[in-house]
């Protein structure tokens, strides 16, 4: 089970990677090997206002669908156009090409809040696992 | 959070070759069972255009023998048993008295007072009632040997090529729907051509403690041919795309096989009596109440059971299993179409407009096509 060191992470398990007040989002290996197969993703729209802790897309798998949330106070800025064309790379490589989305953020916090670091989220996970 | 569950589920002869496996466990009808091993689309198509191995064990198999077995399985089942000859297996269901569907079962004759039914597992119990029940007062004893059994399928193109290197048997004199006691990998087994894939292959009826020796054998006579074990996801969309239905939601005590397009298993004309013949009768001069379609979806969203299909905006069926096809490419369901959309869905198909359908998901409607049965076909039939 993979889960970077240098990224931050959510209870829903989306990983955030923050440069620039820009955060660029996807979901974790723990969350892509429970999905199984995906095979559509719906991420939010480019310029559209986002709320952290808000659904505000979904991934569908072969057998089922879950909410991506969003991590933080932002607008969306871009979507990761390969994974439209390819939603495979969200299992095979969710942290790389996998990625979903890009907030530019409302704060200027170097990490905004509520999010999880490495270690609280492994530990997170391991509870789940149990 | 798991919902807790009231008693350990169950383990076949193979859950723990599943685990080693690393599959991803699931329970399903009180059975622990692999999902799947690691992407279920690859599962799927492994079946598609090599083969792929599974793990039925949770089946519920019942032996029904004695002078009378025939003629207790034609007043207790739909199909005419006693007009199935030894050596073959029969598609047929069980209902109740009003018509519904109880289960789908196969039927192997084994010998003249001789057969094994295979029931879904989550039924199981309830077929050994009702059978027990329907064959009183009759020389047929009914017994539930589920424990005593269990079942490996392999299923895909080379799955001959690959059996044929574990056993003597003359594979191409075993046609579909055939089934004979052989050896396989010195293990004696009951071999049959059948399978809920769509695919040519073999369901393969052991003793338990065989079932180890069967699964490695298998596994390594097939490493060349691109065998690989397959799950209950890949067994779900592989049927889906084959057309067959599945008991809990194409088929239900709601449905009589009749909705199900599914007519052909119901002996209306056999000599004997049997349960549910009167109801039965009735449908099939009335007509099926609903009408069981095949959808494709025009978007990439995947429907789901229970979504509303709509015709021309308004809720006109119900999806019963929907999932991404592998094979299509595109997502696909069963529904039944009631009312405007039944009607459409009856109407020539160069007059059923795509452009009136749609299914509701998750508050979308997106446009979908029917299609005629089913999505997916193999090339060859042997």
């Amino acid at each position: 089970m993979s889960v970077p060191e240098e990224l931050y992470y959510t209870a829903e398990h989306e990983w955030v990677a923050i440069s620039d007040s820009t955060a660029r989002v996807g979901i974790t290996d723990y969350a892509q090997r429970a999905l199984g197969d995906v095979v559509y993703v719906s991420p939010p729209a480019p310029g559209s206002r986002v709320t952290a802790g808000d659904p505000c897309g979904e991934v569908e798998s072969t057998k089922s669908v879950s909410d991506l949330y969003c991590p933080a106070d932002g607008e969306v800025t871009e979507v990761n156009p390969e994974v439209d064309e390819d939603p495979g790379l969200v299992n095979s490589d969710p942290y790389g090409a996998g990625w979903l989305f890009k907030v530019k953020l409302d704060s200027d916090d170097p990490v905004p809040p509520g999010l999880l670091s490495a270690a609280e989220y492994s530990a997170l996970i391991q509870d789940e696992e149990q | 959070m798991p919902d807790p569950q009231p008693a350990a589920p169950r383990r076949t002869p193979l859950t723990q070759v599943h685990e080693a496996l690393g599959a991803t466990m699931t329970d399903f009808a009180g059975w622990q069972m692999p999902l799947r091993y690691r992407s279920e689309i690859a599962e799927h198509n492994a079946v598609r255009t090599a083969a792929g191995l599974f793990d039925l064990s949770h089946m519920g198999e019942l032996l029904v023998t004695g002078s009378d077995a025939a003629a207790a399985l034609d007043y207790a089942l739909v199909s005419e048993i006693s007009a199935t000859r030894p050596g073959r297996a029969k598609y047929t269901m069980i209902t109740d008295s009003d018509g519904g569907v109880l289960d789908d079962l196969i039927v192997y004759r084994l010998a003249d007072e001789e057969f094994l039914v295979v029931a879904n597992a989550a039924n199981a119990a309830t077929v050994v009632a009702e059978l027990t029940e329907r064959a009183a007062g009759r020389a047929a004893v009914v017994e539930d040997k589920t424990e005593d059994f269990a079942l490996i399928a392999i299923q895909g193109p080379r799955s001959a090529g690959i059996l044929t290197t574990l056993t003597e048997t003359d594979l191409p004199s075993l046609k579909y729907y055939a089934s004979y006691q052989a050896l396989v990998a010195g293990r004696n087994v009951l071999l049959a051509r059948t399978g809920y894939t769509g695919e040519d292959g073999f369901e393969i009826f052991a003793a338990p403690d065989d079932a180890p020796a069967l699964w490695a054998a298998l596994t390594e006579a097939g490493n060349d041919a691109g065998l690989i074990p397959a799950g209950l996801a890949a067994r779900d969309s592989l049927r889906l795309e084959a057309g067959m239905p599945l008991y809990g939601n194409e088929l239900s005590r709601e449905t009589t096989p009749f909705e199900a397009g599914l007519g052909r298993v119901v002996k209306l004309d056999k000599a004997s009596d049997f349960v549910g013949k009167q109801a039965l009768a009735a449908r099939a001069k009335q007509g099926p109440a609903r009408l069981l379609a095949g959808l494709v979806g025009q978007t990439r969203r995947v429907p789901r059971h229970g979504y509303a299909v709509l015709w021309e905006g308004k809720p006109s069926g119900t999806v019963t299993s929907g999932a991404h096809s592998p094979t299509l490419g595109k997502p696909i369901a069963l529904a039944y179409l009631d009312g405007e959309a039944a009607a459409g869905a009856a109407r020539p198909a160069q007059q059923a407009t795509d452009s009136q359908l749609a299914i509701d998901i998750r508050g979308s409607a997106e446009p979908a096509e029917l299609i005629k049965l089913p999505f997916y076909r193999r090339q060859d039939r042997t």
